[in-house]
């Protein structure tokens, strides 16, 4: 019997692998410098794959008959049935805005994948096991980062300050249960995300703190409801993007 | 042209059934050879220029302004790719190009690097890139309309670019050569996986095999354009060729790399079932080789002098994405120099 929660829960992380991979590829040939070119690429190719790992086997524990792969969910999914928290869907911005979305995002990924190496779907362990080293090299990457801009000139510390005030709208979804995590976390399959949220904030602060930057206050406002496919207006536009080909050739193999 | 001196220019699929091989000059013995000369010291120290030697001051600049345009067709040629990444018809697809894209800019990254072996840096190349004085590939001034242009580029550029490096697998300049063995290692898989693309669509629907023939149709002169001017008659151009070779930076001419192109090519097109758009192509039975029709030289100075659809575009963006990332750079060398101050003092106290 399908257990929807379930599939809810892979597709929650497939998507935020996905969706953020889809924004940092259109870093590649605009990024500061070559090496950066290769390291944005790097980290959208290891999201990409992550996102194929996680959404292929949210088709296969939803078993509908065909079974939905990949593609069927990442190109002929419509914007409501998203799960990708709004962090990862905002437009990419300068390259400061980018590495305050990384740290915060990877960190989260970082303990998320972390707590689910032991998951009691092996699958899903499995994909933990591998991202999980990943997903370190990306918050070392934004780690570095916003260290150099926010201790190099005045113009890169004031650019990194404005960057994490305009990221932090978005940092809370991060935390929030839902439905399909109280499910996972019953069943041992996955984690409640407000689990995380402290070892999460702490390794932030840390970096701040090194960085002489300041944690902006708490938000006047915070993004919620991606989890249930509630997106921000960017939302339509960047599957537009993404599925527009897949879609104008129906049933199509490429 | 990348790989070539002139005032330039840069998994198997188990549906794709198994496409010939060799696919491209990578995959010949003239690339083995010299994988096994590279690995055999002795050569290498025997005829290698390395960058402690003296040389002669015109070698220098021109090995330097090669490398140099070969490193700029490796960073401009990621644009016109980079152009399909979010648009990748399935996941696997844009996990294959952003790869790619990603190949490129290491090229771009190493031959930069070699160049700075003969005394010059990296930014000095950029501005002269930045401001049109120096080249790059003309073949990256086309645009990528269409998916089947990603596997088109693949196929026929870096299938043309490969046959242009793999020679060069064999420089006089070592730093070049060894960057030149890596290069075509990738660049091989880069051909391959175009080939695909067009493979699979030539198997596709109506309206994917018409993209993939629009595409061949599109890309297959530019791509001939590539191997530079010819070398005798009224469009020769009074370039470096001569001098080039008697130097051991190239080794094979325009025309003969040409000619080698079109014979693996030509095959491969039968292959998958598209028709290159030349009613004069023809196998000469008694030359051996595939004859050709003209090649519209007046297009290529046309496109190279700057007046090419894309021309503006690539230089633009690039140039943009320097400015912009200024700050950036700026904030590392300044915390670079601030960490640096501060292990000194740590290690004065
Ligand atoms: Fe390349
Ligand atoms: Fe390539």
């Amino acid at each position: 019997m399908t257990e929807q929660h379930h599939v809810d829960y892979l597709l929650g992380l497939g998507d935020d692998a996905l969706i953020y991979a889809q924004r940092l590829g259109e870093w590649l040939t605009h990024a500061p410098q070559i090496e950066e070119d290769m390291a944005l690429g790097n980290v959208a190719l290891d999201l990409v794959g992550q996102a194929r790992a996680l959404l292929t086997h949210a088709g296969e524990v939803e078993g509908a008959d065909p079974v939905r792969d990949e593609d069927d969910l990442a190109m002929l999914r419509h914007e409501r049935e998203f799960r990708n928290v709004q962090l990862v869907e905002q437009p990419r911005g300068d390259f400061a805005h980018e590495m305050a979305r990384l740290l915060w995002f990877s960190t989260y990924q970082r303990e998320l994948y972390t707590a689910v190496l032991t998951s009691t779907d092996e699958t899903l362990a499995g994909v933990a096991a591998k991202a999980v080293k990943e997903v370190d090299y990306h918050r070392d990457h934004a780690t570095q980062w916003v260290l150099r801009l926010g201790d190099g000139t005045q113009e890169s510390h004031d650019r990194m300050q404005a960057a994490l005030v305009a990221v932090h709208p978005y940092v809370a979804e991060l935390g929030e249960d839902h439905d399909a995590a109280r499910w996972a976390a019953e069943h041992r399959v996955g984690v409640l995300p407000s689990s995380l949220t402290d070892a999460v904030n702490a390794y932030v602060v840390g970096v701040l703190e090194q960085a002489t930057l300041a944690m902006p206050d708490a938000p006047r406002w915070h993004a919620r409801g991606g989890r249930a496919g509630v997106h921000s207006e960017v939302m339509g536009y960047l599957l537009a993007e993404m599925q527009h080909l897949h879609r104008s050739h129906p049933g199509a193999s490429w | 042209m990348y790989g070539n001196d002139f005032g330039q220019p840069g998994a198997t699929d188990s549906r794709a059934g198994a496409p010939p091989h060799p696919l491209n000059a990578a995959e010949t013995p003239d690339y083995t050879d010299a994988l096994a000369e590279y690995f055999d010291g002795l050569i290498e120290q025997d005829q290698r220029v390395e960058p402690r030697d003296a040389m002669p001051e015109a070698y220098r600049t021109t090995l330097i302004r090669q490398m140099a345009q070969h490193a700029h067709s490796e960073i401009i040629g990621m644009q016109p790719e980079a152009n399909w990444i979010t648009r990748a018809p399935s996941l696997r697809r844009k996990a294959i190009l952003m790869a790619k894209v990603q190949d490129e800019a290491g090229h771009g990254l190493y031959l930069y690097s070699a160049a700075e072996t003969l005394g010059v840096d990296r930014s000095e190349l950029l501005d002269k890139l930045h401001s049109g004085r120096q080249k790059y590939s003309s073949i990256f001034n086309y645009p990528t309309l269409t998916w089947a242009d990603a596997g088109a580029i693949g196929w026929l550029v870096d299938g043309a670019a490969i046959m242009n490096q793999v020679p060069l697998c064999r420089c006089s300049y070592g730093p070049y050569a060894r960057a030149m063995i890596r290069v075509c290692k990738e660049e091989s898989f880069h051909q391959r996986q175009g080939f695909e693309i067009l493979w699979v669509l030539a198997r596709g629907t109506k309206e994917q095999k018409a993209m993939a023939q629009d595409a061949a149709n599109r890309w297959w002169w530019p791509a001939l354009q590539m191997f530079g001017p010819p070398d005798t008659g009224e469009h020769a151009s009074t370039g470096h060729t001569a001098q080039s070779m008697a130097w051991g930076i190239k080794r094979f001419s325009n025309d003969d790399l040409r000619q080698k192109f079109v014979d693996m090519t030509v095959p491969q097109a039968q292959k998958l079932g598209i028709t290159l758009p030349d009613p004069d192509l023809a196998w000469n039975e008694e030359r051996g080789h595939w004859d050709f029709g003209a090649i519209d030289w007046d297009e290529f100075w046309r496109v190279l002098k700057g007046d090419g659809p894309c021309n503006e575009q690539r230089i633009r963006t690039r140039v943009e994405a320097h400015d912009e990332g200024a700050w950036v750079r700026e904030a590392a060398d300044a915390y670079a120099a601030k960490q640096a101050a501060r292990h000194e003092q740590g290690a004065v106290a």
